[in-house]
């Protein structure tokens, strides 16, 4: 039986330390508070040793002028960590894909980049195949409004509600959804599983839901009243004294499928 | 020295960095010359399988590893789409030939249950044949990863190595004598994954 997965998302910025730019992890809330925790290479190590299922790495800085700290990083996680990764911010092209995929990452997630030229998803799953080709949606609903896709790092809202969006990725050949909230990210109030509901049942491609962790119970939710096929999570095993490897006792004690051993 | 296909499709360097782990020696062949100095081979893959045959043919791949392979009897593991390549043939977005080293069709998968989402990503339990090499030292039924849309039917029961269960029971691992190949990904699965390339590195047919 196919397991459930838990994916501790790592996110970078660039910073200046000794005199040397270097991608520092960091966590965010609300898409605006910007904490910084470490060494993101480091820190995939220390999921590996706790059994992540799979890492989401994502450039917040996203400019091609750092582009080459990231595939750095890409590189350095192929090395050491054995389990599947993907990367994702400030992917463009069809050449971005190349250097990600040729470095290390499993998969590369598009988000602005897709909403601005849909074909360029069709153009990366013909060329490297739907598996590597996840859509990233950041999602945010304005008081009682409806739920709405933003873009560029939650500054711009665009006229796509979330389902459409993925059921248009869906249709040009993406091959997994990556569904995060912006006004839960980083609150640890738990997943918006309404708006994960609406998604999941749109499409048949597998969805990773991701904003909000505060609690093994969040993860349960997710999965059950979500149906997400994965949850992804940033500060919840950045900062609680929380790990993958008990995050999972309690999901499986929930009688959900999921893997406890490496 | 285990050489490790380069014919432009597949993750090369976690397989590169997973096979230096398990124990092997590997180097990336990018001509079919490079074949001969290699005693044992990896074929990645990752894509469509139109693509992957149409690439390992214009390389000269096709015909220099079926020489190196069925004649000279030097071991192979295919993973993936790698794997897929070995079969008669393929239905994936039409009819195309493959290696013909498996009697066996590559079909799409159907579950037969709700819920079940295509792509098949993500870790699922492989149930290995009694015995099975590639499984020494590993659990009879352990978790692998697996990211895929289509599977190799085969023909002949016995190619059967492992199978998983995904709405219905598909082939994760298939063994004739001196090739092997599994669906899901050893360099992705972290212990058990490298367990498994380890024991193909040691494996003497």
């Amino acid at each position: 039986m196919l397991k459930r997965r838990l994916i501790p998302k790592l996110q970078m910025k660039v910073r200046e330390i000794g005199g040397m730019r270097q991608p520092v992890l960091v966590t965010t809330v609300n898409f605006a508070r910007v904490i910084e925790i470490g060494d993101p290479v480091s820190q995939a190590k220390i999921y590996e040793a706790q059994a992540a299922d799979e890492l989401i790495f994502l450039d917040l800085d996203a400019t091609s002028q750092w582009r080459c700290a990231m595939v750095e990083v890409v590189r350095k996680a192929a090395e050491e960590v054995f389990m599947p990764f993907t990367v994702g911010g400030g992917v463009r092209s069809l050449a971005d894909f190349r250097t990600l995929l040729s470095n290390g990452a499993d998969k590369v997630a598009l988000n602005t980049a897709a909403v601005l030229d849909p074909t360029l998803i069709r153009k990366a799953a013909d060329s490297y195949g739907s598996q590597c080709v996840v859509l990233s949606i950041d999602f945010r609903r304005e008081q009682t409004g409806p739920y709405l896709v933003w873009t560029h790092g939650g500054k711009v809202k665009t006229d796509w509600s979330p389902a459409a969006w993925a059921l248009e990725g869906q249709r040009l050949g993406a091959g997994e959804i990556l569904l995060t909230s912006i006004d839960r990210d980083g609150t640890r109030r738990g997943l918006d599983v309404e708006l994960v509901r609406q998604v999941t049942e749109a499409v048949h491609i597998p969805v990773v839901a991701s904003g909000g962790c505060g609690l093994a119970a969040h993860f349960v939710e997710g999965f059950q009243l979500g149906k997400a096929d994965a949850v992804a999570a940033g500060t919840f095993f950045c900062f609680k004294d929380e790990n993958p490897m008990q995050t999972r006792s309690q999901i499986r004690n929930a009688g959900l499928p999921i893997r406890i051993h490496r | 020295m285990v050489g490790i296909i380069d014919y432009g499709m597949g993750n090369l360097l976690s397989v590169y960095h997973a096979l230096q782990v398990a124990g092997a020696e590997a180097c990336v062949c990018v001509r079919p010359e490079d074949l001969q100095k290699c005693s044992r081979f990896v074929l990645p893959g990752v894509g469509a399988f139109r693509d992957c045959m149409r690439a390992l043919r214009s390389r000269g791949f096709s015909d220099a590893l079926t020489l190196e392979v069925c004649r000279r009897g030097k071991p192979i593991l295919g993973i993936c789409l790698g794997m897929q390549a070995m079969a008669a043939r393929s239905f994936e977005g039409g009819e195309y030939p493959g290696l013909g080293w498996f009697d066996a069709d590559v079909v799409r998968l159907e579950p037969d249950f709700p819920g079940c989402r295509i792509p098949h990503i993500g870790w699922n339990e492989a149930v290995w044949k009694n015995g099975s090499v590639l499984a020494t030292g590993i659990p009879v039924a352990s978790d692998f990863y697996f990211v895929h849309s289509y599977y190799m039917h085969c023909r002949d029961d016995r190619d059967v190595e492992a199978i998983s269960d995904y709405g219905g029971t598909f082939t994760a691992a298939v063994r004739k004598n001196n090739i092997f190949a599994t669906q899901f990904h050893p360099e992705k699965s972290q212990d058990q994954g490298l367990k498994a390339l380890s024991n193909f590195v040691q494996w003497n047919p």
